[in-house]
């Protein structure tokens, strides 16, 4: 794959810009994070800040609203939720890879189905049924809806299907049941994936405004876009640079986590044949 | 071929009992009715094509697969309603099928753990909380070390399968296998993933194990040299059923079927179309045969049965396309009149006798034993005391 300087030079610019135009955002939201309010609308456009206000933007972010309960609600909310997603999908997935049963295709009919429905379709039913229930505005209400995840069937069912037929037959000969061989057999094999969606799935409920926004009103159940959003009414001056920093702590333990768990994270990605 | 040796640790063996086999696959039929009788402590080798339905026998001997119709039975005991680990029978399978994240010790320890261990002390954290685990635990690592002692893998009992060589992830399978010490042991090619000089030492490694062990092994090939190297009897499955059963040198020297004489033996039969006349006789390469009447058969002679000769009326005539050299014996690959092809295979001092040249024509005459008749539907067909041939 040797090819010449200029379309290298070239390829790595096209990366290079589309990095940048990712970053940016970041970038600005670090910058303002440690910039005086007065100098977030300055005139001129100053890079470095004149005065280095990090401490007590951050300190604000972290004292005044509500954001160290919402990063703990967070949290609860995403472990909670993919504890369950991996103990519903992880067999579900394993026996429409493997199991010989009636119906089987059907069901992974239905799965494909489920990947095309955004939460947007059934929000409504779903909190007409945590209403009547009862369970509006607490953890559960949170967590429920994103239980079954047929994101993750999908994810694990491509990878367990490349698990050798030859070694569940043994693990069955040896006197394993099927749980078993799920959770010692095929789970360790699917590591990357599980990693992989992981990521996907702390990501996405951790940043997920949709949904606690209907179904939380207390402030004690805040997920951490609702802790920003709290902050920012409170703060309805508009101090940029607090807001800004409340906005960095929220990203940085996902940042941290990606960073841990990357190399497990792209092995799923390329080995479920996502890419 | 094999030797019969006595068995030296006390044996576990069962007979197996196959009634009525079916298996179907949606529509399609892969099995047909088999029975079988395997025998206690007997080496049993099913051999066929690939295709002919071997594998799918034996899965529904261990029990992961179910049959559509019919019954077995080990030691016995009718196993049609028994889960696979509680058939009491082992299988070694062709990829070896080890637990890729166990180190070679748990391999061989884990049939053992996942008897002797209930459930709950299986379980992550938990099992810390039984007090009986330790010492079984260590009783199942003693065995395990002896198992390794046994098939040369003490050093290795740390790795993983991925660190082992064919050879010896064979050899764990096989320890993983024997530990249980099951009343029967099945193998699915267990030597085809090896390469061909390692497969020729565990033909001997096999068969040492078996008469060591004194247990029945069922041993599924689609090499026919396996099979009559290394089995007491062996089974001839084509197309989802058995065409022959019975000892190596029944197969090869009685074939019941034309199939089973194509698919035994190496080179392969010499297969001709024949006319038997009127009276049912049937003139070839020297040989007057009776047949039951008269028509169409294929005659079958092995190349080792055809010999060469001068000249004469009633030998079978074929000119010389090829000499292999095979070094103590030579093989002969000529051509008929009729265009079928022939294999003649000699000593080396048959040959040097000969001086057999290439794109000559060679008159050919074939000893009694070799010959083998079959009738148009494959069958094998009796022939009578040979009447005189015409010089
Ligand atoms: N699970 C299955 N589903 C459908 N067909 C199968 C299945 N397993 C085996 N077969 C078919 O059954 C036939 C016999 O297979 P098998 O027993 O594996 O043959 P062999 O081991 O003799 O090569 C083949 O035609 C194969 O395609
Ligand atoms: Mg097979």
């Amino acid at each position: 794959m040797r090819r010449g300087l200029v379309p290298r030079l070239l390829a790595h610019a096209v990366l290079l810009l589309g990095a940048v135009v990712m970053l940016a955002p970041f970038v600005w939201m670090l910058l303002t994070s440690i910039r005086p309010a007065e100098e977030v609308f300055g005139a001129v456009f100053n890079p470095i800040p004149g005065r280095f206000a990090a401490p007590e933007n951050y300190a604000r972010a972290w004292n005044e609203g509500n954001l160290p309960r919402a990063m703990l609600n967070g949290a609860i909310v995403c472990l909670g939720i993919l504890a369950v997603q991996l103990l519903a999908a992880i067999p579900a997935s394993f026996a429409l890879a493997k199991l010989r049963f009636r119906g089987r295709g059907m069901l992974f009919g239905l799965v494909l189905f489920g990947l095309c429905v955004p939460i947007q379709v059934p929000a409504l039913p779903l909190y007409l049924g945590l209403a009547h229930a009862g369970l509006l505005d607490t953890y559960f209400a949170l967590m429920a809806p994103f239980f079954l995840t047929v994101f993750g069937m999908f994810l694990f069912r491509q990878f367990f299907r490349a698990y050798p037929d030859e070694v569940l037959d043994a693990a069955r000969l040896d006197g394993m049941g099927e749980f078993e061989i799920v959770w010692r057999l095929a789970t360790p094999a699917a590591l990357p994936a599980i990693a992989a969606f992981s990521v996907f799935s702390v990501v996405a409920h951790w940043n997920d405004l949709y949904w606690p926004l209907i179904v939380v009103t207390s402030s004690e159940l805040a997920t951490p876009p609702l802790g920003i959003l709290a902050f920012r009414d409170t703060e309805s001056g508009g101090n940029y640079g607090a807001l800004m920093a409340g906005a960095a702590l929220v990203t940085a333990p996902l940042v941290l986590a990606f960073l841990v768990a990357r190399r497990a994270f792209l092995r799923g990605i390329t080995m479920t044949g996502l890419r | 071929m094999k030797q019969q040796q006595t068995p030296t640790s006390e044996a576990r063996a069962a007979g197996l009992t196959l009634r009525g086999i079916v298996k179907h696959f949606g529509p399609t039929r892969v099995l047909d009715g088999v029975d079988l009788d395997i025998r206690p402590g007997e080496f049993l080798t099913l051999v066929g094509p690939s295709g002919c339905g071997k594998s799918t026998l034996l899965r529904i001997i261990a029990g992961l697969e179910a049959q559509s119709a019919g019954s077995v039975t080990i030691g016995g005991r009718s196993v049609d309603a028994l889960p696979p680990s509680e058939r009491d029978v082992a299988m070694v399978f062709q990829s070896y099928a080890l637990y890729p994240h166990m180190s070679v010790a748990a391999n061989i320890a884990s049939p053992l753990e996942l008897r002797r261990l209930s459930l709950f002390e299986r379980l992550p954290l938990l099992r810390w909380l039984s007090p009986r685990r330790p010492r079984v635990m260590r009783e199942i690592m003693t065995e395990v070390r002896a198992m390794a002692g046994q098939l040369q893998l003490e050093g290795l009992l740390d790795r993983r399968p991925a660190q082992l060589s064919g050879g010896q992830r064979q050899r764990v399978a096989l320890g993983r296998a024997m530990v249980r010490r099951p009343a029967a042991f099945l193998m699915d090619e267990p030597l085809s993933n090896l390469d061909a000089k390692l497969r020729v030492h565990m033909r001997t490694e096999l068969a040492e194990l078996h008469a060591r062990l004194g247990a029945t092994f069922v041993y599924v090939t689609h090499d026919q040299i396996e099979a009559m190297t290394m089995s007491d009897r062996v089974a001839l499955m084509d197309k989802g059923r058995i065409l022959q059963l019975g000892t190596p040198s029944e197969l090869y020297d009685t074939p019941a079927d034309v199939t089973v004489a194509r698919f035994i033996g190496s080179p392969p039969i010499n297969l001709l179309e024949v006319e038997a006349s009127a009276g049912g006789v049937i003139r070839m390469a020297g040989l007057a045969l009776r047949a039951p009447g008269p028509g169409r058969y294929t005659i079958g002679i092995r190349p080792e049965a055809l010999h060469l000769g001068r000249a004469a009326p009633g030998l079978l005539a074929a000119r010389l396309r090829r000499a292999e050299n095979l070094g103590a014996e030579w093989l002969l690959h000529a051509e008929t009149e009729e265009g079928a092809p022939l294999a003649i295979r000699m000593t080396a001092a048959e040959h040097a006798a000969a001086d057999a040249l290439i794109g000559q024509v060679l008159h050919l005459s074939a000893s009694r034993a070799g010959v083998h008749l079959f009738g148009p539907d494959g069958r094998r067909v009796a022939v009578e005391a040979a009447v005189e041939a015409p010089a």
